[in-house]
Parts: structure tokens; C-alpha cells; sequence
């Protein structure tokens, strides 16, 4: 029994690491820590993909996608945190300011 | 001894070896800030630490007990999680990536088989490489933290510098792993066994003395020693990063510092200089090479001892004569010579390139910093590109 | 053996993921975040993810995360002003994520009953599948995504270079 983990409970952690990144991406002012959630987010999502991939085995292709999945949502992260932190320098920069209720001249 | 079960045993030999690893990386972090400032003082023509102590060897417990009783206080102005936590994540992954290098060929302790390693990982090299990137944030934290603009200048430097090197870094491990064909460390040593032309940096197809070479520069960069130390420069930056810490802290970030240094030249000596494999095969002789330079040290010493003029060094110098040959009479022994041999070389080729360090910090000036990354990014990375290209190149044509 | 792993880095990883949403700081924040990419790495190792779990301590916590702390340090980002949320929001906000959670986990539970993680339990994941896999059938997203760094270095570059005037 303590050698085991269900398979769910790692599916389980995976949706409250999601739900609490969405949650800091509704709530909070600041863009740096809305940025964070969406990082928070992906990792959640990567787990979910390994989790999965653990579900179907090592023996088939189908047992590294999972793993290939993950390696490149974290390409990708990695690529977008670049071009975004840029974004938010340029913003500060212009702007002084990196609350997101300040940062609406393109509206109406 | 032997009605212990294996899982049994291998919990105690584990545990053993924690404390056996931990017991002599202490003391060789204290002894190698002696051998730095007995070095450095030789290179500027001095004599160094001389009074504590025959010859200053009791400097480092000196300076261990004035750090331990120094006033530990912390600046008001500090933002104080984060100025506390500094320290601990520097020294901690310092001292992480010893855990998984081996120090020698399997070696049978009562009666069963075990490696001279705390732990085997499948991806020993990337284990290390990740656990250096973690290092970035102590000192990151250290210089924010302290709420101080020299520190945080030093600090966001310092984190600049070691993430711009780590890709030269990373680039010259991949190259002799394309060699070696594995990332785990003790098949690293293993495939390069023989003799000096099996180590990797004379292998062919491709010797990788040009990866040796940006290996080595990019870890001075990535341990903040000179050439690449302007961030905690005494005259540049008050002292960098560290300029708000006292006491046991500051000791923190040095033994952080130094334990870096050893880990990479033992990342050196197993990627490229073949671990604890001798130049020459054993049937040649190679075995009383340590032999030799014991005696020869010890001979040299007592030479030195009868011509000493000052009156300690009549006393002193004949003592290390004499050690110095037992050293050399129990290195003839058969019974040790399958353990104390591959660490001896292990060891020698470690302390060449920490010599090297020593060496380079005593003869060189500071790069400025934006020749420092000027140097990394248009000259160092493209290198190592073409390093791995024409390896991986040399590698795919081998018949 | 593997349970209690699987708790302690769980916990660590729920406080951390908490503690990101919650602080003033943004610098709390990324330091907590860091906090949960180290305990997804560990639970990356548990499910047999042995070059995963490397990379993710290698790319997000020591590249990624080292990123968002340079900018928050060049930045000197302060503390947030607390904003006034809506009685409703404050009420029912928890106890629904909650029950939503919860939903979640019965369903799960429902639809893999069976499958059991443990240390050893998949053996695929090691640095060879993984390099034999991206060269193999996967070269053309592994091409692809390499054209897609170069971008957002260009990107990137362009975004924050002085203007030359």
C-alpha cells in the first residue's frame, strides 16, 4: 500500500495547480504575476501530459508523447516568457506603471 | 556483517559515506583556501600565512573560529526572508552536486561490492548542470535583498554573467558526451578507460581539447573567479553582492564559492581527463608513480630541513619529510592499491586543475563586464557550436 | 515509500502554487513558483521522467524563473495595492473552487481506478527513447520549435534594444 499512487491523485494535484493559476490570473493587478500564473498553468497541464503518458507505458511510441509533449510546451514557455518579459520592460517603460487596470488607452 | 540484508547494508554504507564525503569536503574547503593564499603569496613572491601554526597550517581553523564568533547581525534595512534564505539555497546547491560524482572504481567493503559515490543517477551530468543553474539564485537574492544599490548591481552582474556562461558550458559537456556516448557518470569513466589517449581529451576522432579549453573558461566565469570576478571585486563594487553579510553567512557564500570551484574541476576531470584512469596502464609501471612523487617530496623536504636557517623550519620541515615518506611506503602496499591508487589520480588531477584556478587568479587581471559578455555571447558560443558540429560530425562518420 | 514522497512534494507544491496567488510581492511570488517547478521535478522523477524532471529544473527553474526575477529586480517592482473585491467573491470564492475540485477528483478517480504509480513503474523516459523519439518521428516540431526560439530571440531583442536615433 505505501509503495503505490493511484494514478488520479496525480490528475487530481494537476487540476489544483491549474484552478489556482487561473485563479491568479483573474485576481491579481500586477502583470509580472499574472505572467507567473500562466507559467503555473502550463506546469500543470505538463503534468497532467506526463501523468498520462505514464498511464499508457513505456513499451509503444504512445508512452513518449506524453513526455515529448511537455519537453515542448516548455519550449514554448520558455520562448513566450522571453518575448513577454520584453513586452512588460517596453510597457514599463513607457508607461511607469505595471498595474494592468492603468494600462487601457486602447480602450473605447 | 553478513546477515545483513542487501537493502540493509546498502542504507549503512550510505550513510557511512555521507559522513566520510561531508567530514573531508569540509576539511578540504578550509585547506584550499590555505593552498590559495600560500600560492598566491609564492606567485607575489611572500610568504604567506606563516605564523599560525607550522608553516600557517592552523590559518583556516583560525579563521573558522573568528568567523563562527563574529557578531552575526542583520541590517535594518534588509527585507529579511530573503536575506536569510540567500546563503542557504548558495551553500546548499553548492554542496548538492558533490552527491553524485564518483570518486573511484568499485571497491568491496566487507565482503560486498560497493562505488565510491554517494549516489548513481542515470543523468548524473544533467543533475550537475541543473543544480548549477540553481545556484544563480542565491546570489540573485543575496543582492536584492540587501536593499543596497552596489549589492544589487553586483548581484544582477554576477546572475548575468553565470546564466551567459552556462551556454558555452553546457555546449562544451555535450561534445565529449557525444564521445562517451552516455550521461551517466560512472559509464563517463568507464568508456574512458585505457590510457591517456582514451580520455576524452585526447580521444579521437575528434580530441576535445577546444571543449577542454571553453569547459574551463566558462567555469571560471560560472564559479566568479578571476578573470570573470568583477562582480565581487573588492576595488570595483565594495564587494559585490555580499557586502551586507557577516559571520557565518559570509562564511556561507565562500565555502559556496570554493565547493563550486571543486565540483567543476571534478566535472573536468571525469568529462575530459578521464576520472581516475592512470596516464599508462598499470602493467607499465604507473602504479609507483605516487610512490615516486611522495618520496621525492619527502626526500626534498628533509634536504630543505637540514639547510633550514630559521629555527621552527629545523623542526617542521624533517616532520613533513617524514610524512611524506610514510605516504610513499604505503602506496607500495598491495592490500590498498586497488582503491588508493584511482583516487590518488582522481585526486591529482583535480587538485592540477584547482592549481590551475589558484594559479590564474594569482597572474591575470579582471575582464571589464561588457568585454566579459562581449567575450561569451560573439566569441565563446559560436565556438562551442562549431566544437559540437564537428564532433557530432567526426562522431556520425566513425566506421 | 513512494506515498509519502508523493505527499510531501504534493503539499509542498499546493502551499508554493498558493503562496504564488496570494503575496503582495511579485518577488514572492517567483520565488514561491520556483518552489513548485523543484516538487514537479520530483514527482516528473516518480513517474518515471527522468530527462523531464532534469530539464524542467534545468529551463523553467533555473533559466525561465531566473528571467522573471531579473525583471522584477530591474524593474524594482513594489508591493500591489490590495484592490476591493465584491462580498460575493470573498464568500463563495473558496468553498466553490473547492467543490469544483472535488467534482474533478471523483470523476478521475472514476474513469483510472487501476493504474498504480510507483519508482520503476515506466522505463521509457530516459535520455535515449527521448533522443530517439525527437529524431526520429518528431524531427519536424523539433526543427520547427528551433525556428520558433529564433524568433523570439529576434523578438525579444528588437522589443528592448535602446532606440537609436
Amino acid at each position: 500500500m505505501l509503495a503505490e499512487v493511484p494514478m488520479s491523485y496525480f490528475l487530481t494535484l494537476s487540476a489544483i495547480l491549474f484552478a489556482l493559476g487561473v485563479a491568479g490570473f483573474l485576481f491579481r493587478r500586477s502583470v509580472i504575476t499574472v505572467f507567473m500564473s500562466i507559467e503555473l498553468m502550463l506546469n500543470a497541464v505538463n503534468l497532467s501530459f506526463v501523468t498520462f503518458s505514464y498511464h499508457h507505458g513505456g513499451a509503444t511510441h504512445q508512452g513518449i508523447e506524453g513526455h515529448l509533449f511537455a519537453f515542448f510546451v516548455m519550449v514554448v514557455a520558455a520562448a513566450e516568457a522571453a518575448v513577454g518579459l520584453a513586452i512588460i520592460l517596453t510597457i514599463f517603460k513607457n508607461r511607469q506603471t505595471l498595474n494592468i487596470d492603468d494600462i487601457e488607452s486602447m480602450k473605447n | 556483517m553478513g546477515d545483513l540484508t542487501n537493502q540493509q547494508f546498502y542504507f549503512l554504507i550510505s550513510v557511512v559515506k555521507v559522513v566520510v564525503v561531508f567530514a573531508v569536503l569540509m576539511t578540504v574547503l578550509a585547506y584550499l583556501q590555505w593552498v590559495e593564499r600560500k600560492v598566491i603569496a609564492h606567485i607575489q613572491v611572500r610568504p604567506g600565512p606563516y605564523r599560525v601554526g607550522p608553516h600557517g597550517l592552523l590559518q583556516p581553523l583560525a579563521d573558522v573560529i573568528k568567523l563562527v564568533t563574529k557578531e552575526d547581525l542583520i541590517p535594518p534595512h534588509v527585507s529579511k526572508p530573503f536575506y536569510i534564505l540567500a546563503p542557504f539555497l548558495a551553500i546548499t546547491f553548492s554542496l548538492l552536486s558533490i552527491s553524485v560524482i564518483p570518486f573511484g572504481p568499485p571497491i568491496m567493503v566487507a565482503g560486498r561490492e560497493t562505488y565510491m559515490q554517494l549516489a548513481n543517477v542515470n543523468i548524473g551530468v544533467l543533475f550537475i548542470l541543473a543544480v548549477s543553474s540553481m545556484g544563480v539564485y542565491g546570489i540573485a537574492l543575496a543582492g536584492w535583498s540587501s536593499n543596497n544599490k552596489y549589492s544589487l548591481l553586483g548581484g544582477l552582474r554576477s546572475c548575468a554573467q553565470m546564466i551567459s556562461y552556462e551556454l558555452p558550458l553546457s555546449l562544451a559537456i555535450a561534445s565529449p558526451l557525444l564521445i562517451s556516448n552516455t550521461l551517466d557518470l560512472r559509464k563517463l569513466v568507464d568508456s574512458q578507460n585505457g590510457s591517456i589517449l582514451h580520455w576524452n581529451v585526447l580521444h579521437m576522432p575528434f580530441p576535445q581539447i577546444f571543449s577542454f579549453i571553453i569547459f574551463l573558461i566558462a567555469a571560471f566565469a560560472e564559479t566568479n573567479r578571476v578573470p570573470f570576478d568583477l562582480p565581487e571585486a573588492e576595488n570595483e563594487l565594495v564587494a559585490g553582492f555580499h557586502t551586507e553579510y557577516s559571520s557565518m553567512k559570509f562564511a556561507s557564500f565562500f565555502m559556496a564559492e570554493y565547493a563550486n570551484m571543486i565540483t567543476v574541476s571534478c566535472m573536468a576531470t571525469l568529462l575530459f581527463l578521464g576520472g581516475w584512469v592512470a596516464p599508462w596502464p598499470a602493467e607499465y609501471g604507473s602504479s609507483f608513480v605516487p610512490v615516486a612523487i611522495f618520496a621525492a617530496a619527502g626526500v626534498i623536504a628533509l634536504y630543505h630541513g637540514s639547510q633550514a636557517k630559521l629555527k621552527m623550519d629545523k623542526l617542521t620541515f624533517p616532520a613533513f619529510g617524514v610524512i611524506f615518506l610514510i605516504i610513499a611506503a604505503i602506496f607500495v602496499l598491495p592490500i590498498v592499491q586497488t582503491w588508493l591508487l584511482p583516487l590518488f589520480w582522481f585526486c591529482a588531477k583535480v587538485g592540477a586543475i584547482l592549481f590551475a584556478f589558484i594559479w590564474i587568479r594569482g597572474t591575470l587581471p579582471r575582464f571589464r563586464y561588457d568585454q566579459l559578455m562581449g567575450f561569451t555571447w560573439k566569441f565563446l558560443f559560436p565556438v562551442a557550436m562549431l566544437n559540437l558540429l564537428v564532433t557530432g560530425l567526426l562522431v556520425a562518420l566513425r566506421p | 515509500m513512494d506515498v509519502i514522497l508523493f505527499f510531501v512534494f504534493a503539499i509542498i507544491a499546493v502551499v508554493c502554487a498558493i503562496n504564488v496567488v496570494v503575496q503582495t510581492h511579485p518577488i514572492s511570488s517567483a520565488i514561491s513558483l520556483v518552489g513548485v517547478m523543484g516538487s514537479l521535478a520530483v514527482l516528473y522523477l516518480l513517474l518515471g521522467a527522468e530527462f523531464l524532471a532534469a530539464a524542467q529544473v534545468i529551463v523553467y527553474a533555473g533559466a525561465i524563473m531566473v528571467l522573471f526575477v531579473f525583471v522584477i529586480m530591474l524593474l524594482n517592482a513594489g508591493t500591489e495595492k490590495k484592490e476591493g473585491k465584491s462580498l460575493v467573491v470573498q464568500l463563495l470564492g473558496v468553498p466553490l473552487l473547492v467543490a469544483f475540485l472535488g467534482i474533478v477528483a471523483f470523476f478521475v478517480q472514476r474513469v483510472f481506478p487501476t493504474t498504480m504509480v510507483h519508482f520503476g513503474g515506466f522505463t521509457g523516459g530516459g535520455v535515449h527513447e527521448i533522443g530517439m523519439a525527437l529524431f526520429g518521428p518528431y524531427l519536424l516540431p523539433f526543427e520547427v520549435t528551433s525556428i520558433l526560439i529564433l524568433i523570439a530571440i529576434l523578438g525579444a531583442i528588437v522589443l528592448a534594444r535602446k532606440e537609436m536615433d
